[in-house]
């Protein structure tokens, strides 16, 4: 078994309203400094067997087609060690 | 003419769609999301609603539903599709239109009765409308917001695959006002709007959407007609 994590995010130039909602209630709370936030999505994907280049290449293939939408969405994917 | 209106799980709005079919003069086929079979249709309504939940983002799980298999293929060969607010999500996650729809800019649901203009009365949709008639449908979304890369937009504007497009205030963010957009080919169209709910008198604010059914309609019409010349 091995964990492979797939991070989504907006493209930079693609609005993220919930972002900047997350980032309009710091300074209600009291949170100074942050310049910019910017919601994202993780998905950590449970590998059986042995994790061979071919699997995480199949992981890829998953994070582009289904996991994330190439038109407005960066995918990054890394493998969690144990 | 046989209109098929696909239901998926959390489809809102596929029965406004059969019944505005009906009212313009078709006869409404219902179709299973399942199915990988489009029951002879000559032509598909994706509905309006929050499919599969809207989980993972808006139509990104019904692409994958069986019946779409057979929607993208029918496509290809021509048939007219038409995807209504979380239809046109489909559609653009489906590949079938460019670019993504992505949340309202303001953060807020918007539901409200919208002025639009047909930009483009050539599509098998819009046909029955002038070009640059000023009409007005139902526009309720959360995440209606058209974005593609400028590339992208300025080839949409300059082929005249931009359909439709919002007058007044623009009420979700969309790039270039953008309501709705075509396919090269014009027999799939996207629309943010819901012109099913636009269909009688009593329930909305008009009868402005009615001509999107009949538009389809007309479409197979005269290209079943160019058939029975052809085998005459």
């Amino acid at each position: 078994m091995a964990r492979v994590v797939v991070d989504v995010m907006l493209k930079p130039e693609i609005l993220d309203p919930q972002g900047k909602a997350v980032q309009g209630a710091l300074p209600r709370l009291g949170f100074d400094g942050i310049s910019e936030v910017r919601q994202g999505k993780r998905f950590e994907l449970e590998v059986d067997g042995e994790l061979t280049e071919e699997r995480l290449a199949q992981v890829r293939s998953l994070a582009e087609t289904l996991l994330s939408n190439p038109v407005i969405e960066d995918y990054a994917v890394h493998v969690e060690s144990a | 003419m046989r209109i098929g209106v696909v239901t998926f799980p959390g489809s809102l709005d596929d029965i406004d769609a059969v019944r505005a079919v009906n009212l313009a003069g078709g006869e409404a086929v219902p179709l299973w999301h399942g199915d990988h079979d489009l029951r002879g249709v000559d032509a598909v309504v994706l509905p309006g609603g929050f499919s599969y939940g809207d989980y993972l983002r808006c139509g990104a799980i019904a692409r994958f539903a069986p019946v779409m298999t057979e929607v993208v293929a029918a496509a290809g060969r021509g048939m007219p599709v038409l995807g209504i607010c979380n239809g046109f999500q489909i559609l653009c996650e489906s590949h079938l239109l460019p670019g993504a729809l992505v949340r309202n800019d303001h953060r807020r649901f918007v539901c409200t009765d919208q002025r639009i203009r047909i930009e483009n009365a050539a599509t098998a949709w819009t046909s029955a409308y002038k070009h640059g008639a000023e009409i007005t449908i139902v526009l309720k979304n959360g995440e209606g917001g058209y974005v593609a890369d400028q590339p992208t937009l300025d080839a949409l504007e300059g082929e005249g695959r931009v359909v439709a497009r919002y007058l007044g205030r623009n009420p979700n963010g969309s790039a270039r006002d953008i309501a709705g957009i075509a396919n090269a080919a014009g027999n799939v169209v996207g629309l943010m709007p819901h012109p099913e709910h636009c269909v009688e008198e009593l329930t909305g604010p008009g009868t402005d959407g009615l001509a999107f059914f009949a538009s389809a309609l007309g479409a197979l019409r005269s290209s079943r007609g160019g058939t029975v010349t052809l085998g005459s």
